[in-house]
């Protein structure tokens, strides 16, 4: 049993078969990469495992709970964050603040009415904050107002701001888009350096196959909405479907 | 660890003190002109227009704690003003004239009202939430002014009469109205100082307002400060990160709305409890519109900003609107006539019953020139004094090495 279980999932929207008897297992501890063409369906699987969509058919489980029909924010209480394709962040915060709202989320639940307490009070998730901003390398940006800072960083922040709710599961949606190659290389060591440090479970869509070799355990092939193979990074690589399917039948390579 | 007064950090502790201070010497600082002299209609410091100031100041305060902070733009919170008007009104015609249970109950209603027109509202946002909201308080007005005449007493409004009962008052002999009080100590009650040939009115009425308002303000900055303050401006920022963070927008934003409908509704108590009749009027759009204005004005967002647009706009309204053309002829009296003419027409189209029009020029130039309001102009004049007239950025400060070529002589 994986800590993600997706069993039989299938999504139409009015015509378009967007995802057909998805079958994926995502196993503790691992990273696990969804690879596939333009309109293979992949952000459509990982909007139905956040709460985005439902399903029409077919079941998600995460750790032995059906996700199904759960507000993204249950979800996440849950154990389960996501990381978005443009960055998303508390853009008009200061750096520290975005730190300390997934803070108060990890242990407060979805809504607190704390309007008395005063933010200096709350030392133990200051230090937790700074701690994980340290992690990052961030420290030094703390009170920057987060919008005013780099692409490169803006992901970064989005990281550390998932991993300090200390999730189970880590969804990253095509994490290094749009990024420069410095840029993406040093996601690429932050994502390996989490990998290593932490008991954490990735899973990750990405388009740049860079990424998706120098990360993932385990590597599923969508294609029109269906998984074609699941296997090594080793296997996929020279498989001739999954060539196949980026590049087309007919397509001498 | 550091134990902050009241809860606060000792910048907060300053400005809450800077503005108990101000707010305390209203009746010194608003009556700068001596009495006769030919600027003493300028004056403001008289009871009326001061607890206006203090009143419109914490619905202004409460507004902004929605608006500013979470970016929800409601365009009906006059409603929650009117219904805390009549709560109040209703409370000195069956309990008592002491004002404190009037306030309670305007509070507790209008509270009521915010929570149940504020979870249908909030099911929107942007647009839509403001046209919601706006026919949710138009919803009211129209019910304020017919269906619901047993009451609110239609368009008449609602006003105590003798035969109230004010069951804790007991028995009143004679035929005057009672008068709002506060344990005995009546509102409209003044004491009057002549120094400096200045007449400097201190008002109970006034005095009370400035303590609730002054209360109120310290509830906002500690709002503002504490870990829910940070997450309505987190509503504000980004909805999408909020929701994939755990958190629910929904009862922040709910409880953001039936705060400042509170807010709202403390306001209109006040009023009542200044002047005892309640109206319809106090609920039409025009009232909702002018406390967006307000919190504008004075910067929304910020602590002090309402205020002090709250502050400008009744100071305009109150001052501006009793310059008539009669006024003006004193004035210009020195000029030939046919200039005094044109000068005094022009004039007369933004004082007395033009001054909306002073106002809307005043709220276009502050719009256009300082996005964040009168306190971003406050800010800009203070670092300006400090550090001189200083350079924005570097193309403020042209580089001598890099000074494009002088153009051609035209021969």
């Amino acid at each position: 049993m994986g800590i993600l279980e997706v069993k039989g999932v299938g999504k139409r929207f009015g015509g378009l078969q967007a995802l057909g008897n998805v079958n994926l297992s995502v196993q503790e501890n691992t990273v696990h990469a969804i690879i596939g063409p333009n309109g293979a369906g992949k952000s459509t699987l990982l909007n139905c495992l956040v709460g985005k969509l439902i399903p029409d058919e077919g079941s998600v489980t995460f750790a032995g709970t059906s996700v199904l029909g759960k507000k993204p924010h249950e979800i996440n209480q849950l154990g389960i964050s996501r990381v978005f394709q443009t960055p998303e962040i508390f853009g008009d915060l200061t750096v520290m603040e975005n730190m300390m709202i997934p803070c108060f989320a990890k242990r407060d639940g979805a809504f607190r009415m704390h309007a008395i307490e005063s933010m200096e009070a709350e030392t133990d998730l200051i230090a937790k904050a700074e701690a994980m901003l340290d992690d990052v390398g961030m420290l030094d940006k703390r009170d920057m107002i987060a919008s005013s800072m780099s692409r490169g960083d803006k992901r970064r922040l989005e990281i550390a701001m998932c991993l300090v709710q200390e999730p189970k599961l880590l969804l990253l949606d095509e994490p290094t888009a749009g990024m420069a190659r410095a840029d993406t290389n040093n996601t690429i060591a932050l994502l390996k350096e989490i990998k290593e440090k932490r008991d954490i479970t990735i899973a990750i869509i990405e388009h740049d196959m860079h990424v998706v070799f120098s990360l993932a355990d385990r590597i599923t092939v969508l294609a029109q909405g269906t998984p074609l193979v699941e296997d090594t990074p080793d296997n996929i690589k020279g498989n001739p479907k999954v060539k196949e399917a980026y590049l087309g039948e007919t397509q001498q390579v | 660890m550091k134990k902050n007064l009241l809860g606060l950090n000792p910048k907060d502790t300053k400005f809450l003190l800077i503005v108990v201070l101000l707010t305390l010497f209203t009746p010194i600082l608003l009556q700068p002109f001596a009495a006769g002299s030919e600027l003493a209609q300028f004056n403001g410091g008289y009871p009326d227009l001061m607890q206006k100031i203090a009143i419109f100041g914490i619905f202004a305060v409460g507004f902004n704690i929605l608006f500013g902070l979470t970016g929800y733009l409601s365009f009906g919170h006059a409603a929650f003003l009117g219904i805390g008007s009549y709560a109040a009104v209703w409370m000195f015609k069956l309990l008592t004239m002491n004002v404190i249970p009037g306030i309670i109950l305007a509070m507790v209603v209008s509270g009521l009202f915010a929570a149940a027109i504020g979870y249908v509202s909030l099911r929107r946002s942007g647009i839509y939430f403001s046209i919601l909201t706006l026919a949710f308080a138009q919803m009211c007005y129209k019910m304020a002014y017919s269906v619901l005449t047993p009451l609110t007493n239609g368009e008449t409004g609602l006003q105590l009469t003798l035969n109230d009962p004010r069951i804790l008052d007991g028995a009143r002999e004679g035929s005057s109205l009672p008068v709002t009080n506060i344990f005995g100590l009546a509102m409209n009650s003044s004491y009057k100082v002549e120094a400096l040939g200045r007449v400097f009115t201190f008002n109970v009425g006034f005095y009370f307002c400035a303590v609730i308002a002054i209360l109120a303000f310290y509830v906002a900055i500690r709002l503002f400060r504490s870990p829910f303050g940070m997450m309505l401006r987190a509503v504000k920022s980004n909805q999408q990160r909020m929701t994939y963070t755990g958190l629910d927008p929904k009862p922040y934003t709910l409880a953001a709305f039936v705060i400042s409908g509170m807010y709202a509704g403390l306001a209109g108590g006040l009023l009542a409890a200044m002047d005892p009749l309640a109206g319809a009027d106090r609920m039409l759009w025009t009232a909702s519109g002018e406390v967006v204005i307000m919190t504008i004005l004075g910067g929304a967002g910020t602590l002090m900003g309402p205020v002090l647009g709250a502050g400008v706009i009744k100071y305009l309204e109150n001052i501006f609107s009793k310059i008539n053309e009669g006024v003006l002829h004193d004035w210009f009296s020195f000029l030939p006539d046919g200039v005094e003419d044109v000068v005094i027409w022009v004039f007369a189209r933004f004082t007395g019953e033009g001054w909306h029009l002073t106002l809307g020029v005043t709220f276009m130039l502050v719009v256009t020139f300082l996005p964040g309001g009168l306190i971003e102009g406050l800010k800009r004049l203070g670092s300006r004094i400090r550090n001189g007239s200083q350079k924005r950025d570097k193309y403020d400060n042209p580089d001598p090495e890099h000074r494009p070529d002088p153009g051609k002589h035209v021969v």
